[in-house]
């Protein structure tokens, strides 16, 4: 019930409680954000190196997760696609939660005329459909860095918007912060002093369901050849390179996507191991 | 007397979703305006003299304030006028009328296998909750959601076209084909779509149904002895069917994001695809008006569910 009501007061304790599967999601992504790091030193070939005359080779003991369509080797360009698929989320997640978190904040201690309007104009945003507004946008301005990267904390910042104001809210109609208003503090003190440090844990959640949305539009809009451009290539990119190895059930199309897909269920686990199920209900608009 | 408050709010939902396809069409329309270069010379190509750059431009109203352009615009969208394709010069309105019923096909057959699946799974979820079943329910639809419909795709394909040889690969169909043709060519694509919505839509019933399940008058039926799958049923299901119907309609919705993938992935010749291949080409006239008729889908879908919400509560029906 506690997860349930944010409201109540309480300090953030990190790693408490922490379930089996929680702490298997942890060590996913923490590895997959170790491998982002340190691409270059672990992968064995370079980006562009075509090292076999085999192209879709299968899993071999040189090549562990086989070759490519021009004969690269697909281990080597999964590590390196993780620095895109990871960099590039993460920047727009960050941007999203900044933006979300400091409007959402802000609309709730301001309240008033600034709350209704600027809550009416991100029920707009929230209604248009994710992976068309992308659509758009890059149809508009080309598929560079700058732009997936600002489309997507454009299409994710209303949602992190309605969760920080709905904490915020809460928060601001407790008595502490009462105290702070009667005290005569400012706007942007009580912002930073009185709510934010309060409203942790239920953005942390957030961020963390945010990011595996926005995994899951960029490497879509790479799967369709709208997201980052060649030489550049993330895992969505390299599946939708490789799809013509489908046919010969070539590791080089499938790895990339299950890369993919035990990001987003490890960030996804982690966040049900720090007590983010019950939250992650109202959170739920992809 | 009861309808009346009801109808207030029907009318005001339907004119907020109004006002708010509105607001979509200038940003749609903004959109375009970022587009760098006169479009008439993008038309035209490089080679093209200034009089018919200048004359085209004047028939499409480049000439004009942007604000004339988008009225004139969206005077066009109402009546069906939705103007011509850059690259082959069709009419948008027609290349849409060819793709639009295939579209509707596959997210017909999506709705028509997703809803009864998820309902069934998250109605026994909620029966059995807090059992095994319900854990491995819950799992399984939480990893589907976060799982890319690319992988699913490319998983099926592997698995029951180029392994088993049970299904085509892509989803070519002529029209002419008999059902068993029809089914094996749909298969695919329909299953790779209801993946993902299945497994949200028997999340957000389970939720409700859950939900309703806590409330005391559920508690006096398990205290006299009822058992769980009466209580589940005949109490508490009546009174979960509009956070339910929110959640069919909603979760539908989600549609529009798979379908732009299953469709590439598929070969298949619908609405999404032919969107997608138009932002590659970059045939502005084409991308708004698909991208205007995916979000009126989209908010129709979202007022099914306001409206369910509204219809189903008490509270405002019977006031």
């Amino acid at each position: 019930m506690n997860e349930a009501a944010p409201a109540t007061h309480r300090r953030v304790r990190l790693g408490v409680h922490l379930s089996l599967a929680g702490l298997f999601g942890t060590i996913v992504v923490g590895g997959w954000i170790l491998v982002a790091l340190a691409a270059p030193a672990l992968a064995q070939h370079g980006e562009a190196q075509i090292v076999s005359g085999t192209v879709f080779g299968p899993m071999s003991r040189r090549f562990p997760l086989g070759t490519d369509y021009l004969g690269r080797d697909v281990l080597s360009l999964i590590l390196y696609g993780a620095r895109y698929t990871i960099g590039l989320a993460l920047a727009a997640t960050a941007l999203a939660a900044l933006c979300g978190i400091t409007l959402g904040t802000l609309a709730a201690a301001s309240g008033g005329a600034f709350d209704g309007v600027l809550s009416r104009s991100m029920d707009t945003l929230i209604s248009l459909p994710g992976l068309m507004f992308a659509l758009v946008m890059v149809a508009a301005l080309g598929a560079s860095v700058p732009v997936l990267v600002g489309t997507a904390a454009v299409i994710y910042t209303p949602g992190a918007f309605r969760i920080a104001r709905s904490v915020a809210v809460d928060i601001n109609a407790m008595e502490f912060v009462l105290v702070a208003r009667a005290r005569g503090e400012k706007t942007h003190t009580i912002m930073i002093e009185e709510i934010l440090p309060n409203m942790v844990l239920p953005v942390l959640t957030d961020f963390g369901l945010r990011f595996v949305f926005i995994v899951l539009l960029l490497s879509s809009l790479s799967f369709l050849g709208l997201g980052i451009q060649p030489p550049a290539a993330d895992w969505g990119s390299l599946v939708r390179e490789n799809i013509q190895g489908l046919g010969y059930g070539a590791p080089a199309v499938i790895m990339p996507a299950v890369a993919i897909a035990t990001l987003t269920i490890g960030v996804n686990l982690m966040i049900d191991g720090f007590g983010g199920r019950r939250r992650r209900l109202f959170a739920d608009e992809r | 007397m009861r309808n009346k408050v009801v109808m207030r709010l029907i009318g005001a939902r339907i004119g907020a979703n109004v006002l708010l396809l509105l607001a979509i069409s200038l940003l749609v329309f903004l959109g375009t305006e970022l587009l760098p270069g006169n479009v008439a010379e993008i038309v035209l190509g490089q080679g093209a003299t200034l009089e018919a750059v200048a004359g085209l431009s004047a028939a499409m109203h480049l000439n004009q304030p942007a604000a004339l352009r988008y009225l004139i615009w969206l005077g066009g969208l109402v009546s069906g006028n939705l103007g011509q394709s850059l690259v082959n010069g069709d009419s948008v309105a027609a290349l849409i009328a060819s793709r639009l019923p295939n579209s509707l096909l596959l997210a017909g057959l999506t709705a028509l296998v997703s809803v009864p699946a998820a309902l069934a799974l998250g109605i026994t979820a909620a029966i059995w909750r807090g059992t095994l079943y319900d854990r491995v329910v819950s799992v399984v639809t939480i990893a589907s959601v976060s799982v890319p419909e690319f992988l699913v795709a490319t998983l099926a394909v592997l698995i029951f076209a180029v392994r088993l040889h049970w299904l085509p690969a892509l989803a070519y169909f002529d029209g002419t084909d008999s059902l068993s043709g029809l089914i094996r060519v749909f298969a695919l694509p329909v299953a790779t779509l209801s993946f993902a919505i299945v497994a949200q839509m028997a999340r957000m019933t389970r939720a409700a149904l859950v939900n309703t399940l806590e409330s005391s008058y559920v508690e006096m039926a398990v205290l006299k002895g009822t058992p769980p799958a009466r209580v589940v049923l005949w109490h508490a299901l009546p009174n979960a069917v509009g956070p339910i119907a929110n959640a069919i309609a909603l979760s539908l919705s989600f549609l529009l994001g798979g379908i732009i993938i299953v469709e590439t992935i598929f070969d298949y010749p619908g609405l999404a695809r032919l969107m997608v291949d138009a932002v590659s080409t970059r045939d502005m006239p084409l991308i708004q008006a698909c991208a205007m008729l995916f979000c009126t889908f989209y908010l129709l879908l979202v007022l099914f569910a306001d409206i369910a919400a509204i219809l189903s509560n008490p509270r405002l029906r019977l006031r």
